[in-house]
């Protein structure tokens, strides 16, 4: 089912996300997608090869989940395919059914354990969508028509509320919407009065954004964070909230109080939400109890 | 080597907007200019009478170079809404950054030509792509300045200013947005979508001979 339908209704949309593994075998991820996932959420992100390391495929996984009842959203890089494969691997999409995308540009090939490998980007997050288009208006990026009825999709894309340069953010979010972005996912926010501040000058594009969540499970992560991933900062309030009782936070119990408190905030100026719980999906039914979701 | 072939007649007349200085870049014997073609172009520009000056020099890629040799023009320039560049990618680079208040236009796209390469003692590099960019992204090159060569907007992997490839290196897209805001020309930005075209330096070197 397409997110895009969901918005168009009214619900808060929840979505979670899930890696796939190295290797090809999926038996645990379908089993914690099926108990932790299943039902609590309208739709799960596959990420494609996250960070550049290389793993299992994002839409085989897409498929393996769809067959169990899921609900997948399609994320796409442009880093390791050109226009050619990038185009027949939509079409594949729209021939299991899948008919959720999200448009990323990727992570530069050298920050993963491929390094060696030759980055591609012919296209970005930008000609992504606009390409996108294209094959739903029946031909492909050069103009040849496509055989059939067109595929058509929800198509997502991101943007981080909280970097640094969001002036910058904001511009290139505004190219994303003009190329075709239906529904925006957001890098992870820890400072509400920051994203509140970007939803108010967000608006004005008129399409929905999901809050994103990455469950603070430890210190050394969200320390970590801070130093290296771009558009998320956790304020020192935060840290010391995670440091103050180890136990407490080891347990998952302080991550999740945080995530279900930034959901509660953040709520009534988006319209859902999104969280990257990076192998604690265990913890989201728990979190959108507390969130009142 | 490299060719320069200039852009349309149109697409050069709309830039030329106010007081006009134009810049050519003659000599280097890496590039090939299309020289004739220029000054009939350049003679048209002027005939409305809002070309102030035309400058011609060699290697403009050097920056001492360049400082020096703009110097005894530099009231016209002062005085010029524009400024129009008639040189290859990086020579258009380095007066883009030497005037950096001024809004500097490229009036050629660049394209390869097979054989030995000019040495370009300096921090601009110009890809050669045939289509060149510089007059969207307020004269910083997106295909070198940008580590995925990206032509609609940063990655958003930039972590305070710096790219997530090379911590040394600023995000040349936050480097383009910070000139064109400081232009007052951000409107630049909203272009449609941009998608590169591989095939085309190729082809015009083919069609060439």
């Amino acid at each position: 089912m397409m997110l895009t339908e969901l918005f168009q209704r009214g619900e808060f949309v929840v979505t979670a996300e899930v890696g796939p593994p190295k290797g090809y075998h999926i038996e645990h991820l379908l089993h914690e997608a099926e108990t932790y996932l299943k039902g609590h959420v309208h739709a799960v992100n596959v990420t494609d090869n996250q960070s550049s390391v290389m793993r299992l495929g994002s839409l085989a996984t897409c498929k393996a989940l769809k067959d169990k009842g899921l609900n997948p959203i399609f994320q796409m890089t442009c880093r390791d395919r050109n226009r050619i494969g990038l185009q027949s691997d939509i079409l594949s999409a729209a021939l299991f059914g899948i008919d959720n995308l999200l448009c990323l540009t990727g992570d530069h090939t050298t920050l993963g354990d491929n390094p060696q490998a030759k980055p591609v980007f012919d296209l970005d997050s930008v000609s992504l969508l606009h390409m996108l288009k294209k094959l739903e208006s029946g031909e492909d990026m050069a103009g040849n028509p496509l055989e059939g009825e067109p595929p058509k999709f929800a198509k997502g894309a991101v943007v981080s509320p909280c970097s640094d340069s969001v002036d910058v953010q904001l511009a290139k979010m505004e190219a994303k919407v003009r190329a075709g972005a239906e529904y925006f996912q957001t890098q992870a926010v820890y400072e509400p009065e920051k994203f509140i501040k970007f939803m108010e000058k967000a608006k004005q594009f008129g399409v929905p954004v999901q809050l994103g969540i990455v469950i603070p499970k430890n210190v050394g992560m969200v320390k970590y964070m801070n130093a290296n991933v771009a558009g998320i900062s956790v304020p020192d309030s935060m840290i010391a909230e995670l440091q103050a009782d180890k136990e407490k936070t080891k347990a998952g119990i302080t991550g999740v109080e945080i995530s279900a408190r930034l959901i509660k905030e953040c709520k009534p100026y988006c319209q859902g939400v999104h969280i990257m719980a990076l192998g604690w999906e265990s913890k989201i039914p728990d979190i959108l109890a507390k969130a009142g979701l | 080597m490299l060719i320069t072939q200039l852009k349309s007649k149109e697409t050069i007349e709309a830039l030329a907007k106010g007081k006009t200085v134009i810049i050519n870049c003659h000599g280097c014997k890496e590039v090939y200019f299309p020289e004739q073609e220029a000054a009939e172009l350049q003679k048209e520009l002027s005939v409305g009478g809002n070309v102030t000056e035309i400058i011609t020099r060699d290697y403009i890629c050097n920056p001492d170079n360049l400082r020096f040799q703009l110097k005894k023009f530099e009231d016209k320039i002062k005085d010029a809404d524009t400024v129009l560049v008639f040189s290859c990618g990086v020579g258009v680079q380095t007066v883009a950054a030497f005037l950096e208040d001024k809004k500097v236009f490229a009036c050629c796209d660049t394209c390869p030509l097979p054989g030995f390469q000019g040495v370009t003692p300096l921090e601009f590099d110009c890809g050669q792509c045939g289509e060149c960019y510089l007059n969207s992204t307020g004269g910083i090159c997106p295909i070198t300045a940008c580590s995925k060569s990206l032509v609609n907007g940063q990655c958003g992997g930039a972590k305070n200013g710096r790219c997530e490839v090379n911590k040394d290196m600023e995000c040349g897209w936050e480097r383009i947005y910070r000139k064109l805001e400081k232009l007052g020309r951000l409107d630049t930005l909203k272009y449609e979508a941009k998608v590169r075209d591989y095939a085309k330096p190729f082809k015009e070197s083919k069609d060439e001979g």
